[in-house]
């Protein structure tokens, strides 16, 4: 799971050394779609972007593991409980996926996991919503997964060769989520009384996030121009929302599920959805810690990490013996 | 007690030892030390649901009700678990030693069961023999490592292991039934399997620079088989069951 990579458009990137010649040398290549590679010559505003994007996504798949992981221990039945954990396991293992290719740019995993429980680095806001019911951890592996297969295999065509060959082998993954949570969804809405006012009331909740989860419109910018041209952000996030919007609305509304914005509906004229703007004060004020959920995600994180710190410890001792696993 | 409820005991036993374990192990996800134990842990919780949900088949073609209804419809007095696996995952050097104290358990029993007259037994066993060796290695690698890393890791190994060693003794409680069984060649006996788990465990923690504590002051905690159960069991079962119980006759 993942959401929009955040991009202050008044940050500033040194170009002392990026003469014209470099900088036209590396266009050309990302022109001709080669990928760069972790040796390679590079812009410092793109390895500080793309550190920044594939960090922020590491962060969002283990933070995401922690809304539906409080549902492995309730789900119900064995064929539902075992796809859970094995959804969950993908989420902390595109992580560790994601963590290592971040680091192929220059940034420790420990560096990034203190950026992330201080609070200094982001991750995707919607994962700063609660997950009330089982019916709220179906609808998040349907959607919050889909858009992410949408915002994914964008970026899985961008240029930073690492980056996309881990995206790739994300999004093959996320498809079996996809399938997963819209298996869960469809169970609950064609079934008793109780369980589908359960998942229309999570529909109706994570209607917003969901809506948040691209990102407001991109306002343009040199800054952004520049990462389009470079091939780090690979499509505006209104495209994104649209794209996302005329796969699953339909899909949606076909389950009998309503969603709560009286506007939706798709434009003849302009072939686009028309919707209500959601409230992009409320992204900002999540997205700068004040959300429902922001203080224990990363508390658990921070409370994880503490108390795993003496391992670490114990492995990283030069003195110790260490044993060659038998496999 | 006939043949075929000293079976369907044997067969409790295991399935309900699986079952919470891996509910158990399942709990690390999100909280392990490092990524990587996250994983693994999530890895193995896994296989022991789906060992377990095999085995409740197993019993469901001995008569029992379904995987699912045996699984999240029972309260803890109907548990055969051991008091081993329900104790809390603690910090990660107690679940460690559980984990490596049980999985050791596991693998030797599901070798004595490949050879196992009951055949549908001995099939499944094949099976999770070669699963649950993969888990006591990843156990033994990490046992080892933590015993040997430092001063802090081997004392908190080894007061893990000290608080563990009574519980882990009490997987070996021996049932009511098991001359039968072990008359029929379905099963070896717990008395057995234990003394082939102290040949194999004994030696591997030595290494692992921890001491076992004296054997004079082993003293097995019991209860489990016969339904006595930790107070830390129905809690679980209550968070299990909590979607479940909203209408057990949903199709979820």
């Amino acid at each position: 799971m993942y959401g929009n990579a955040y991009i202050d458009p008044n940050e500033k990137f040194s170009s002392e050394e990026e003469t014209p010649e470099l900088l036209a040398a590396f266009q050309a290549r990302i022109d001709a779609g080669d990928k760069i590679e972790p040796q390679d010559w590079m812009p410092a505003m793109y390895r500080k972007q793309l550190i920044r994007m594939i960090e922020q996504h590491a962060h969002s798949e283990i933070i995401g593991s922690l809304p539906e992981g409080t549902w492995i221990t309730r789900a119900p039945g064995f064929r539902r409980k075992l796809a859970l954990m094995a959804k969950v396991q993908d989420e902390v293992g595109h992580a560790q996926l994601l963590y290592s290719a971040a680091e192929t740019l220059g940034k420790s995993r420990e560096d990034m996991m203190n950026d992330l429980i201080t609070g200094k680095s982001k991750y995707s806001n919607i994962f700063n919503y609660p997950a009330l019911t089982w019916a709220d951890s179906a609808v998040i592996a349907w959607l919050v997964d889909a858009g992410a297969i949408v915002n994914q295999l964008a970026n899985s065509k961008g240029s930073y060769g690492p980056y996309c060959r881990a995206l790739e082998r994300i999004c093959y993954e996320e498809s079996f989520h996809l399938k997963y949570g819209h298996d869960n969804v469809v169970h609950l809405a064609t079934g008793t009384k109780k369980q589908r006012e359960m998942v229309q009331a999570a529909m109706t909740r994570w209607w917003t996030p969901l809506m948040h989860f691209f990102g407001p419109s991109d306002k343009a910018s040199v800054h952004s121009d520049t990462l389009m041209r470079w091939k780090v952000k690979m499509a505006s996030n209104d495209a994104m929302r649209q794209q996302f919007m005329d796969m699953y609305i339909p899909k949606i509304w076909d389950l009998g599920l309503t969603l709560p914005d009286p506007l939706l509906k798709k434009n003849t004229e302009t072939g686009l959805w028309d919707y209500t703007e959601p409230d992009w004060e409320e992204f900002k004020r999540v997205i700068n810690g004040d959300g429902p959920c922001n203080a224990e995600r990363l508390a658990v994180r921070r409370m994880a990490e503490e108390n795993g710190r003496w391992v670490a410890r114990a492995i990283n001792n030069e003195e110790a013996e260490h044993v060659r696993p038998f496999a | 007690m006939n043949n075929i409820d000293a079976l369907k005991e044997l067969l409790y036993k295991m399935a309900d030892d699986q079952l919470i374990i891996g509910h158990r192990n399942s709990e690390w996800n999100g909280l392990g030390p490092i990524l990587e134990e996250d994983i693994a842990f999530s890895s193995m919780a896994q296989d022991k649901m789906g060992q377990s949900e095999h085995l409740y088949n197993l019993l469901n073609q001995l008569g029992e009700a379904d995987a699912d209804t045996v699984a999240f419809t029972r309260n803890a007095p109907q548990f055969h678990c051991s008091h081993l696996v329900e104790l809390p995952i603690g910090g990660y050097d107690f679940s460690l030693i559980r984990h490596f104290l049980f999985d050791f358990a596991e693998y030797l029993r599901f070798e004595a069961l490949k050879t196992s007259a009951y055949q549908p037994l001995a099939q499944v066993a094949k099976k999770f023999f070669g699963e649950v060796k993969y888990h006591t290695m990843h156990a033994n690698t990490w046992v080892y490592q933590l015993g040997h890393g430092n001063e802090e890791s081997n004392g908190k190994m080894q007061e893990s292991l000290n608080f563990a060693w009574d519980y882990a003794l009490g997987m070996f409680e021996p049932g009511p039934a098991e001359e039968m069984l072990i008359n029929e060649n379905i099963f070896i006996g717990e008395e057995a399997l234990q003394a082939k788990w102290l040949e194999v465990v004994i030696p591997l923690l030595e290494k692992s620079n921890l001491v076992i504590p004296e054997k004079s002051s082993w003293a097995p905690i019991y209860g489990g088989r016969t339904g006595n159960h930790t107070a830390h069991l129905q809690p679980l079962l209550s968070e299990m069951t909590e979607v479940y119980s909203i209408d057990p006759s949903a199709d979820w």
